[in-house]
């Protein structure tokens, strides 16, 4: 048989898979047994395994670590039941979900309701595939990796208002359109915000971004990186924006005809959610797998970076209460454009001051940067979260009308 | 402040001043007033200056089987006193009083519950629908003759 | 082109994360905008009423337990003040500060009930309520200490208290009530100055005085209004012309305000709790009474506290048998409902929670 070239046909170096080392293992492996493109398949096959067992798996004890972590916060224990400190408690609430009913409602639309958590699921995945987990390991790298990301996060959006509009229930519809009106206007800010961090590494691709982190982004560009923060909070429907599953209100938001495995992927797309966002977090503004020591422990410091984006979800969750939609909206056009604005117009100027003759941005220059926009970024936050604070508070109840029920009310005499 | 309950004697002979017809008895406690009249009563004890009982506590029935007694609990913030207004309503069929919901906005869900469990009809009530049992239950518990 | 809108009408309750029980409220939404408001209830209805005609003014005691079942040794005070207003009797001093010193521990309990949940409304994710529930443990336990029950206390008795306390009674409450400083300050540093809860709170839904006034509002909601009128202060019974304690009072009348008030008034019980664990002296605890309590023919009675949700009133009226020939019950939870329509028409869905939340309603009393 002849040997299969990795160069020819459909696979080349620059393809999709062509930079991971696992991929290659093992289409050479399966080659020397099957036909090329059988092997091609079977390798990519073997990749797509390793990612869905990982990141449900990393769902699985997300969720965990944040009922944990969510009771020492509320002065209780949280799940503490079943293995070591409850750690198989996933395992038991699957188990539950799997053989509880399957109820689609009445007058729902059954294809669309039923496609909601596999779209959720699969946008997820997808757009975990691209996160460097350490040195040259990511499952795929693309060259274009930031827009990538972005675009296949929005399809949660979608399919967060196919799951309102199927599901034939009034908070569901409720929660769906509050789920749009969020995400949309939140990706604004978040891609102003990533602009600025794709125009100091000069690359789109994940991991050159994360070869570019001489100095962390969070230092280089701490506006960008709350920004990102806030919208990603959003994005991920996390208190105080959120608004869409808001409990309290509208009982479960988009979700709440879902039930069984249906709820049980919903929910794995929401922790593996909170997962995904703390490794972009980590990525993009903590250096992802860089760290001291040796190169070779990249994923140690990767997964040390995630926790501390996720515990620092968990931390506001477990803290502050909501805002109201039109709230969030203030706070997403009044006060994170600006500041996204403020950013990319200050890390424009910087870069092209400060970079050299052959473009490149040196370390000290790095250092100047994070200097500069550390003074923009208090002073920024501050006016702005000032101008912010007066306009929400003066503008709640603004568009009340008179009121039928008060009118001709007699009054009382003073008192 | 202390609160003072106003005599019946002391209501009645106000009352009288401004609504004659509505008095038909008076003890040291309350004053008892025609039902139908109840409404312009009402009125007359929310604007009077010197009555001024701007505060319903209360609106009460009582099933004597002969009759159906309304009591008014009343307060006056401003003046620191208390009042009681009692008006019998005869009739087992269809028995009804004028309502006050009107003067006090308080006393709607009471006159509902009242024409829910007691069977007491108001006039001028903008909802006078069952509160607590639904649209057509039969009967009104709260009466003595309801098994 | 013109997209076409239409209202759209939701039946929030009687299952609903938060509607506090099985209040039903039918609303009509334009968007996000609430358009119409009608209130349901009946769901909880057991007919206390007629069940307290059939039974001896003893037993009554426990059917106001299941009342407000938040407060149950409040609603237990005012029963048993009414019976000895129509028997013309009155409880001995340790019976007094005894109901004194509980009623405030119970107020003190339903109100961190009521905060909890309020900012558990305001969507923050458990952290104050369990912060409040805490508190709130340690408070039932010395109410099981005294009575063996945590909810349905039954402990006050026409004439005064059903026992005595235990020994160990009096050092667990000054166990709790050093502890609770601290707990409380923990909660009033979470919440008091929470920049997201003052925006969704200040201004939303606000209550003026005369409307207040008109729909018989009564309790921390009609003080949030900024009306002056505590019935501890205006009329006291048992011992609460023996303390010393302040009122305190909003000035709008928003969510906002309702919620201080309670936060405020949990500190003024803690006082009147202090002033009681001073004041009281051994002695009995109970009139010595006959099984089977018989008031004169034709007699009633109006009687009133002030309960955590408002005025709660009991109206006996007796014909000289062993049972009230009717007795009425005042509940400050369903009169307090008048005003659901004044505070939602205009707002919006995210605040029509709260702002229920904030007039703090319990079903079984608003039923009853």
């Amino acid at each position: 048989m002849r040997p299969c070239n990795l160069t020819d046909g459909m696979i080349s170096p620059d393809g999709v898979l062509g930079g991971n080392p696992l991929f290659y293992w093992i289409y050479g492996l399966a080659a020397n047994v099957v036909p090329c493109w059988l092997a091609y398949v079977i390798a990519g096959g073997v990749i797509m395994l390793i990612l869905i067992n990982a990141v449900l798996l990393g769902a699985a004890i997300v969720s965990w670590g944040e009922r944990r972590l969510l009771g020492r916060f509320q002065n209780r224990v949280g799940p503490n039941r079943w293995g070591p400190f409850g750690a198989l408690q996933p395992i038991a609430d699957l188990a539950k979900l799997i053989t509880k009913e399957d109820i689609i409602p009445y007058g729902a639309d059954r294809l669309a309701f039923t496609a909601v958590p596999v779209i959720m699921v699969s946008s997820l995945l997808l757009a975990t595939a691209v996160i460097p987990f350490a040195k040259d390991v990511a499952l795929v790298d693309l060259n274009v990796g930031v827009l990538f990301v972005l675009a296949v996060s929005s399809l949660t959006s979608i399919a967060i208002f196919t799951a309102g509009w199927a599901s034939n229930n009034r908070y569901a519809l409720f929660g769906a359109g509050r789920a749009v009106a969020v995400l949309i206007s939140y990706e604004v800010p978040v891609v102003l915000s990533l602009l600025g961090v794709v125009i100091v590494a000069g690359s789109m691709s994940l991991g050159d971004i994360v070869v570019a982190q001489a100095v962390p982004f969070f230092l280089v560009q701490p506006l960008a990186f709350f920004v990102f923060l806030a919208g990603m909070s959003a994005e991920l429907n996390r208190t105080p924006f959120d608004v869409a599953e808001a409990e309290s209100e509208i009982i479960a938001g988009y979700h709440t005809e879902y039930s069984g495995i249906k709820f049980a992927l919903i929910q794995a797309a929401e922790f593996g959610g909170a997962l995904f966002v703390s490794g972009l977090i980590a990525t993009l503004f903590l250096a992802g797998w860089a760290g001291p020591v040796a190169d070779w422990l990249g994923w140690l410091w990767f997964l040390i970076k995630t926790f501390i984006g996720i515990f620092l979800f968990v931390w506001i969750r477990s803290t502050f209460p909501r805002l109201r939609l039109d709230q969030i909206m203030a706070v997403c056009w009044k006060f994170l454009m600006p500041l996204s604005f403020i950013n990319l117009a200050a890390v424009v100027l910087e870069v092209y001051f400060l970079r050299d003759a052959n473009g490149v941005l040196t370390t000290a220059d790095l250092w100047i940067m994070a200097a500069i926009n550390l003074v923009l970024a208090v002073v920024s936050i501050t006016f702005f979260g000032n101008l912010i604070k007066e306009k929400v508070r003066s503008g709640s109840g603004g568009a009340r009308s008179a009121n039928p029920v008060t009118s001709g009310l007699p009054t009382t005499g003073t008192m | 402040m202390t609160l003072v309950a106003l005599s019946g004697e002391t209501l009645a002979r106000r009352l009288q001043e401004a609504a004659p017809d509505a008095v038909i008895e008076w003890n040291d406690s309350s004053v008892w007033v025609r039902p139908e009249a109840m409404g312009d009563v009402a009125s007359f004890l929310h604007n009077d200056a010197e009555l001024d009982f701007t505060y319903l506590n209360a609106v009460s029935a009582i099933d004597f089987v002969e009759y159906f007694e309304l009591v008014y609990h009343l307060t006056s913030m401003a003046k620191g006193h208390t009042g009681v207004i009692r008006s019998r309503v005869y009739g087992r069929e269809e028995p009804t009083a004028a309502s006050v919901v009107k003067v006090w906005r308080g006393a709607d869900f009471q006159e509902r519950e009242i024409w829910d469990l007691m069977g007491v009809r108001f006039t001028g009530h903008p909802n006078m629908k069952r509160i607590m049992l639904w649209e057509g239950f039969e009967g009104h518990p709260l009466r003595k003759d309801f098994l | 082109m013109t997209i076409r809108t239409e209202p759209m009408t939701v039946n929030v309750g009687p299952q609903h994360p938060s509607t506090h029980g099985v209040f039903r409220v039918r609303i009509t939404f334009d968007g996000e905008d609430i358009v119409e408001v009608e209130p349901v209830l009946g769901y909880l209805h057991r007919g206390t009423e007629k069940l307290a005609e059939e039974r001896n003014y003893v037993q009554v005691v426990t059917l106001t337990d299941r009342l407000d079942y938040t407060s149950s040794m409040i609603n237990n005070q005012a029963y048993c003040l009414a019976v000895e207003q129509l028997l013309g009797i009155e409880a001995p001093p340790r019976g007094k500060y005894l109901r004194t010193l509980t009623a405030e521990l119970q107020r003190i309990a339903s109100h961190l009930i009521a905060v909890g949940f309020f900012v558990q409304e305001l969507g923050a994710f458990g952290t104050p309520l369990m912060y409040t529930f805490r508190s709130r443990e340690r408070i039932l336990d010395l109410f099981e200490m005294l009575c063996g029950a945590r909810i349905t206390v039954s402990y006050m008795r026409p004439g005064g208290v059903f026992s005595d306390t235990p020994p160990d009674f009096w050092p667990a409450l000054d166990q709790f009530l050093a502890d609770f400083e601290g707990e409380l300050e923990e909660i009033e540093n979470l919440l008091l100055s929470n920049e997201i809860l003052m925006v969704r709170t200040r201004g939303v839904s606000p209550l003026p005085r005369d409307v207040a006034i008109n729909c018989s509002v009564s309790g921390p909601v009609l003080r949030a209004s900024g009306v002056n009128w505590d019935w501890r202060k205006i009329a006291p019974y048992d011992a609460y012309d023996q303390v010393d304690f302040d009122v305190p009072l909003g000035s709008n009348g928003d969510n906002y305000d309702r919620f201080w008030v309670r936060m405020q008034e949990v500190r003024q019980s803690l006082r009147i709790v202090r002033q009681c664990i001073a004041q009281i002296e051994p002695g009995p605890v109970r009139l010595e009474l006959p099984m089977v309590l018989r008031a004169e023919p034709g007699a009633e009675a109006y009687g009133r506290v002030e309960a955590s949700k408002g005025e709660l009133g009991f109206y006996l009226v007796s014909d000289g048998g062993v049972s009230p020939y009717r007795c009425k019950i005042r509940s400050p939870s369903l009169i307090n409902l008048t005003i659901t329509e004044h505070l939602l028409l205009g707002w919006k869905l995210a605040d029509m929670i709260v702002s229920l939340g904030s007039v703090d309603i319990n079903m079984g009393e608003v039923d009853r």
